[in-house]
């Protein structure tokens, strides 16, 4: 029976990372493409139908190219570093549920790798590991464009985690538990959480867009000022370590918002009561759902990068500190008084 | 000089329907096909306009002869001197010389159309050949031959088989 479980485990493990990896080489296609139309271009269209192998072209360039190891890094450091944010940005992926619970052969497999009650806390603390990994290639890189892309990594990362703290403690007051499928659970059962807190949604996308380093928030790696931030000294599988991390990180905020505010793997009731599902078909129209859901902010991501220029450093620091941080206090003080005056809706 | 800046309204200050009307713009750039600029080049050709000059072609008259009498005109204007010409006699004919060798060195060659204009013959043409591929410098120079191929054949013009 225990073997079963680790077993269970390892494969779900096995197939998160496998459809991770997917989903980034997919997203680096969108970005291209999708970037390409907004810019009156075409894109990557050369490599299989639609250009839809250029990832692997990429994948394979990425393998057979040189692996620079500057003779002025702090060598221990700049190898860890990629490795450190490749695995946060992975590690913090485990909490998010994604479908409901499977049944096979009489056995019961929640969808999601750990259903942990502190599930919440765990992917704040993992994301706020994963800036450990660029402030550490800033700095054993040796040279002051990477030092100066990690410092500015970390301050922004430390201001932003504040209203990212902010958009999720409202839920969690409002849903009593720290437990994601849970807070799920309750939105299937009620509405989702964006009625009731249109604020705390918009607080969120934006620190999510900061926490995961995108445009218009990427001023660690801005290329017009530090060449490219904390990986310009990184090469070959290195510097795609970091480049993972960036877009799986994108995946989990995308996620994680998915989540917190629109009933994560909740099917919407107008479409899940005239189909009338129920037992494994619900489920795999849960996980639909859910990755239509997550597809759709991937493409904001996407779609708000084409749009913005970069902020300057004090205009990211003036909307951290004086704008979301207090529309973030606001958010919760509201939802704190939903669930006084209205308690009969979150239970 | 002192540019004016437009005092921010509300909305405009705050940002965010700001950002919002930007992306609808991306969006409806993005959803437009007939937007798009981009020539997909080896498949489709590029448009060139009337009058173009490419690779400078020799002709032939529509019975299949050489209209080139090898008189050297255009090896004399040529100003960088890509063309060179080796005559031939043609031993009882109206015409009396053709080019035993016609080389044009396409590594030298301007693209100038002087050729064109000098030619008392009408037999050289700028043909509308915009592309030229070689993998050595030898391949660069053009023989009689290969121009011939390149201008093909046209008709009317001077008739100077028939009559001195």
């Amino acid at each position: 029976m225990d073997l079963v479980i680790v077993i269970g485990a390892v494969a779900k493990v096995a197939v998160i990372v496998g459809l991770l990896q997917v989903s980034v080489a997919l997203l680096t296609w969108v970005e291209r493409r999708g970037s390409a139309l907004i810019q009156l271009r075409r894109g990557p269209n050369r490599v299989g139908p639609f250009g839809l192998l250029q990832p692997m072209a990429d994948g394979i360039k990425f393998f057979f190219k040189e692996d620079v190891l500057p003779p002025f890094v702090h060598k221990p450091t700049f190898i860890v570093a990629p490795a450190v944010s490749l695995f946060c940005a992975l590690m913090a992926f485990a909490v998010i549920p994604f479908g409901g619970v499977l049944e096979v052969s009489g056995r019961e497999i929640p969808l999601v790798i750990a259903n942990i009650d502190a599930g919440v806390l765990l992917l704040l603390a993992a994301s706020g590991l994963g800036v450990y990994g660029i402030i550490l290639a800033g700095w054993a890189s040796n040279n002051k464009y990477s030092q100066l892309g990690g410092l500015r990594a970390s301050a922004q990362m430390i201001s932003y985690e504040l209203s990212l703290g902010l958009g999720v403690i409202a839920v969690l007051v409002l849903a009593g538990t720290l437990n994601l499928s849970e807070i799920v659970e309750l939105q299937s059962r009620s509405l989702p959480f964006v009625v009731y807190l249109p604020l705390g949604f918009v607080v969120l996308l934006i620190a999510g867009f900061a926490e995961t380093n995108r445009l218009p928030f990427d001023l660690p790696e801005a290329e017009s000022e530090l060449v490219a931030g904390y990986h310009t000294e990184y090469s070959s599988m290195k510097f795609s370590m970091f480049f993972m991390a960036e877009y799986i990180n994108m995946i989990t905020s995308a996620a994680l918002l998915v989540t917190l505010y629109l009933g994560g793997y909740g099917v919407p009731r107008f479409i899940a009561e005239p189909l009338g599902l129920s037992g494994n078909a619900l489920v795999v129209a849960e996980v639909v759902s859910f990755a239509a859901k997550v597809a759709f902010f991937l493409w904001v991501f996407v779609w708000v990068r084409w749009t913005l220029p970069r902020f300057r450093f004090d205009q990211l620091m003036r909307v951290g500190w004086k704008a979301l941080i207090p529309l973030g206090f606001a958010n919760v003080i509201w939802a704190a008084l939903l669930t006084i005056l209205k308690p009969e809706w979150f239970s | 000089m002192k540019v004016a800046r437009k005092e921010l309204n509300l909305l405009e200050r705050m940002y965010i329907p700001e950002v919002l009307r930007g992306m609808s713009t991306t969006i409806r750039h993005a959803l437009n096909p007939r937007h798009n600029v981009t020539r997909q080049y080896p498949e489709v050709p590029t448009p060139l306009p009337d009058g173009y000059r490419g690779i400078p072609s020799l002709v032939k008259d529509e019975d299949g002869r050489l209209k080139c009498v090898a008189c050297q005109m255009c090896e004399f204007v040529c100003p960088p001197e890509a063309i060179k010409i080796v005559p031939g006699e043609y031993p009882d004919s109206n015409v009396e010389k053709y080019p035993d060798r016609f080389d044009l060195n396409m590594l030298r060659c301007i693209y100038c159309g002087l050729c064109e204009e000098a030619c008392p013959e009408e037999a050289i043409f700028m043909s509308d050949v915009a592309t030229f591929v070689v993998s050595s410098r030898e391949e660069a120079v053009l023989p009689k031959e290969k121009l011939l191929e390149i201008g093909g054949v046209r008709a009317g013009g001077v008739r100077k088989w028939a009559s001195k």
